[in-house]
């Protein structure tokens, strides 16, 4: 029994250092956190373009992060620090961009594209039905006809 | 095909269904060849035509003294961001210290996210263009300048207003005909 007590405070001491390593999150901290994260989904990590400061691990990714965390802390609303990156690093900083004249075409390009698809194939379709059932021209039926007296009498 | 159309206006027709997409497979084609050739860490800088950021750091090699872009107040300047741990640094070098030589503008260095030796020790080994380099430890002068890829260089003028920002190295061909051209414009400026 006594041993048994030994081993267990002994267990309890090594792993100790383990669990103070890391603060305690303080409520603050957590909602805090919470908010950095959300902005961090919306600002682009300019080393890794196709990733958001929130996933990525880049350098300059943690030192955004953390100018972000010290902003907010500052007591900085998030309008202010998205404002205040794109003072710095563009429009691009921006995971969506706004919508503006020069972003017109990215916006509403693609629709735009897949509209005129749609038309084309709708037209396409609309078309080789109504072609099935037209009947021949004047024209094309002397054509036909000729073509097909052709073939009857074996000639090329 | 519409019914009182002859044969030549139905060949026609199928000329235009073949031109058709061939035009627009090239149109695509060019646009995303285009598209290739472009640089996407090629950001279009705000910074330019606006006032260079306020900052204060100390200096690299004088520690004790500090440096601010006021300092260059009523000259035209380039800041020049480094780093001994970049290696396209490395390769930009030679064409800012035989800039430096020539005499054409003052450059002051921004050592960015840096061991303070390592820097000091790369400028000696390698030369030293800059009047001064400032020691951005922590890179916050760097966010303030909108830097995300080491290097960087600004040319600043008299005012203190960004006129030309340049991500990724500097060249020969730039400096001869984008920077010393600009440079000279703008020391005629008040």
């Amino acid at each position: 029994m006594k041993n048994k007590l030994i081993m267990v405070s002994l267990l309890v001491a090594v792993a100790m250092p383990g669990m103070a390593s890391e603060a305690q999150p303080t409520a603050t901290n957590v909602a805090l956190e919470k908010r950095v994260m959300a902005l961090a989904e919306e600002l682009r990590c300019l080393v890794c373009q196709n990733q958001t400061i929130a996933d990525s691990n880049a350098p300059l990714a943690i030192d955004l992060k953390n100018q972000v965390r010290e902003k907010l802390a500052a007591g900085m609303s998030e309008r202010d620090i998205i404002d205040y990156m794109v003072a710095r690093y563009g429009d691009f900083v921006l995971y969506r961009p706004p919508v503006k004249a020069t972003t017109m075409l990215l916006w509403f390009g693609p629709p735009l594209l897949l509209m005129l698809g749609l038309w084309l194939f709708l037209r396409t379709v609309l078309r080789r039905r109504a072609g099935a059932m037209a009947p021949l021209s004047a024209a094309e039926q002397t054509r036909a006809h000729a073509l097909l007296d052709d073939k009857e009498n074996g000639r090329p | 095909m519409m019914p009182d159309e002859t044969p030549q206006q139905a060949s026609r027709w199928a000329g235009a269904r073949f031109a058709l997409p061939l035009g627009a497979f090239l149109a695509l084609a060019i646009l995303l060849g285009v598209g290739l050739g472009l640089n996407p860490r090629e950001v279009p800088s705000p910074l330019v035509g606006k006032s260079a950021p306020h900052f204060e750091l100390p200096q690299l090699h004088r520690t004790g003294e500090n440096f601010s872009e006021k300092d260059m107040r009523g000259k035209v300047w380039m800041l020049n961001v480094w780093a001994s741990w970049c290696a396209a640094c490395r390769e930009e070098h030679p064409v800012l210290v035989a800039l430096a030589k020539s005499g054409a503008l003052p450059i002051v260095g921004l050592n960015y996210k840096d061991k303070r030796e390592d820097g000091i020790a790369w400028l000696a080994r390698f030369g030293d263009p800059y009047q001064l380099s400032a020691y951005d430890e922590k890179g916050k002068v760097g966010i303030d300048y909108g830097v995300y890829g080491v290097p960087e260089t600004y040319v600043i003028d008299k005012q203190g207003v960004i006129r030309y920002k340049r991500i990724g190295i500097v060249t020969p061909d730039i400096v001869k005909n984008k920077i010393l051209p600009m440079v000279s414009e703008l020391n005629r400026e008040k």
